[in-house]
């Protein structure tokens, strides 16, 4: 035997190697979420049949009719939505003029401040929990839209700014010269010229903060209290307490649940894994 | 249009002082509403929960508070229950931690192999992230389904002899940690594969090309020019998710609720139970004061890694 067909025997052996771990590693990952589409699609009483079917005849899209026609379920999807989207607004708008703040300008307490941000990531939701509930009291907010979009902004603030400062850090400050000899204000240099340039970074901003929203439970638990406030993630749990388990239903509310974050990363893989990524490699 | 703006700064720049002044304050206006946000949102509050648990009597209580120092931290530092609290946080994210840094890295290895082709790998890939898409309170259910005594892990295992009977996952108290402990390994690993696999693109073809002439194997190579190239991420994806799992609640909170008989219990869990079930908001002040200081002491060491890797 030359030592060529060893060489390629022994590449043959390490493809199959690689396709047998890519394959049990698919199955590890994807399995049990084709067992959660599966399910919202039998009927209640066949989801624990023996022997279990992906697929069996009680197939049906009941679940999903009954969960849409619900207009208490439905009233869930409306507040995570419109509580997700403003908070990704509000987010990217702040998160923007600091980030702008912190690549352009010299100031007294701006390590200060970008080191209270870095911290801010790291505080545990619980904690601030406490003294939340007392404060959102107090403001008047409590079983409000605005009592979680100002929290969950606590935590998809910091994220955004020092995406934001790293992303303006890369563009070149002769682009703000330029603006400024054409008489431009700080304020054109921003949204004229950064703005735009930017948008493939406030893109990925966008989405991890939408997906921050969204998902939030520990203070959408805590801080709205009946149902026509409540959010998705809430709203499964609601479903869960019940005196019997809907476990189709649930499953149904699960796939829809999951749907905008689903297409937002299929649309936006790119953008998606950039913003996943960068969080640890840059910091 | 463009002639106003010329002409306002020029009127602007003459009264020095005043337009210096103007310049140095235009930084904190851009900062305002995050500054604005930070302090309501989280010094006030930081600071209320210190002095609160440093309180007896706060929030619900019929008697005015009393201070009573760190009367709070002595009781929680001998309640069994909290200590319990402690070990299986501490226990939850170490082994998620390390678990989700061997997973993600394999599976990153797999993914960036030249010997698959190109669109193979984006469809794996795409399956990878999926336990990422759900959120935690979709995974819980999604686990109590599969893990359900009558439920399909169950089946699979007893059909591949490996189980004799339907095991009570979540409500055994031998295995309501394991349990709870691999699903968030199931949920948390694509976060590390999609950094890993950033981290691998970015480590240069000529330094296995260097290594290959010196005859070092595939084995050598891993050892000696990858791990010490991802070394950086892996210490600060390490931190993070130490960090973010302490802080875990959803998952536990909708499996097992801390149960069975507190086997599961969390530093976050309990004190969500002192705050909220109990109305021992003093106390709950405390325990929340000392998963603060364990993440911030996590975090000193994430930001001085950080600062190291960007000099």
């Amino acid at each position: 035997m030359t030592k060529a067909t060893t060489h390629s025997a022994g590449k043959g052996i390490a493809t199959s190697l690689t396709v047998v771990g890519l394959v049990l590693g698919a199955l590890f990952a994807g399995l049990p979420v084709l067992w959660l589409f599966a399910a919202s699609f039998k009927s209640n009483t066949r989801i624990f049949a023996y022997p279990p079917q992906l697929i069996d005849d009680s197939f049906s899209l009941a679940a999903y009719s009954t969960v849409l026609t619900n207009p208490e379920q439905l009233r869930y999807f409306f507040n995570s939505y419109l509580v997700s989207i403003l908070v990704t607004l509000f987010t990217l708008l702040v998160g923007i003029l600091a980030g702008y703040s912190f690549s352009r300008y010299d100031f007294r307490f701006k390590n200060l401040l970008n080191l209270i941000i870095i911290g801010v990531q790291s505080v545990p939701p619980i904690t601030l929990m406490i003294p939340y509930f007392g404060l959102i009291v107090t403001l008047g907010l409590y079983n409000s839209y605005w009592a979680l979009i100002l929290t969950y902004m606590v935590f998809t603030l910091p994220y955004a700014i020092i995406m934001m400062t790293g992303y303006f850090n890369t563009l070149p400050r002769e682009l703000d010269e330029a603006v400024m000899i054409d008489g431009g204000s700080s304020f054109t240099i921003l949204w004229r010229v950064l703005v735009p340039i930017s948008l493939p970074g406030i893109v990925s901003v966008g989405v991890y903060t939408f997906m921050l929203a969204w998902n939030e439970f520990l203070f959408a638990l805590t801080l709205t209290k009946t149902n026509d406030m409540r959010t998705v993630p809430i709203g499964i749990q609601l479903l869960m307490g019940q005196h019997s388990f809907e476990w189709n239903q649930m499953m149904a509310m699960s796939v829809l649940g999951s749907l905008p974050v689903l297409l937002l990363f299929l649309l936006f893989q790119r953008y998606f894994i950039a913003g996943m990524s960068a969080g640890s490699i840059k910091g | 249009m463009e002639h106003s703006h010329t002409a306002r700064v020029s009127i602007g720049a003459k009264p020095r002082s005043r337009w210096s002044l103007t310049r140095k304050l235009v930084p904190y206006a851009y900062l305002s509403p995050t500054i604005l946000l930070l302090i309501v949102l989280s010094l006030i509050p930081i600071a209320t929960v210190f002095v609160y648990s440093l309180l007896d009597n706060v929030i619900i209580t019929r008697n005015p508070p009393s201070f009573i120092g760190l009367g709070n931290y002595v009781e929680i530092f001998f309640d069994n229950h909290f200590r319990q609290a402690l070990t299986n946080t501490l226990v939850f994210s170490g082994v998620s931690v390390l678990a989700h840094l061997l997973l993600g890295l394999s599976f990153a290895l797999l993914l960036n192999s030249k010997l698959i082709g190109a669109v193979p790998k984006a469809l794996f890939r795409v399956i990878y992230i999926l336990p990422w898409v759900f959120t935690a309170s979709i995974i819980a259910i999604l686990w109590r389904l599969l893990l359900n005594p009558n439920g399909v892990v169950n089946f699979l295992l007893i059909t591949l002899g490996l189980a004799n009977d339907q095991i009570e996952w979540l409500s055994s108290r031998q295995l309501a940690l394991p349990a709870v402990t691999f699903i968030n390994i199931w949920s948390g690993y694509p976060f590390y594969m999609v950094s890993f696999l950033a981290g691998l693109q970015g480590i240069s073809d000529d330094l296995y090309e260097a290594g290959k002439i010196d005859g070092a194997n595939s084995g050598q190579l891993f050892r000696y020019i990858t791990l010490p190239q991802l070394k950086p991420i892996i210490i600060s994806l390490a931190m993070l998710d130490f960090i973010w799992t302490t802080h875990q609640f959803t998952l536990i909170w909708m499996t097992t609720g801390g149960g069975p008989t507190r086997t599961t219990e969390m530093l976050s869990t309990f004190t969500y139970k002192l705050a909220f079930s109990s109305n021992e908001f003093a106390q709950a002040s405390a325990t929340a004061m000392i998963i603060l200081a364990i993440s911030m002491f996590v975090a000193v060491f994430y930001v001085r890694n950080q600062r190291l890797a960007n000099d």
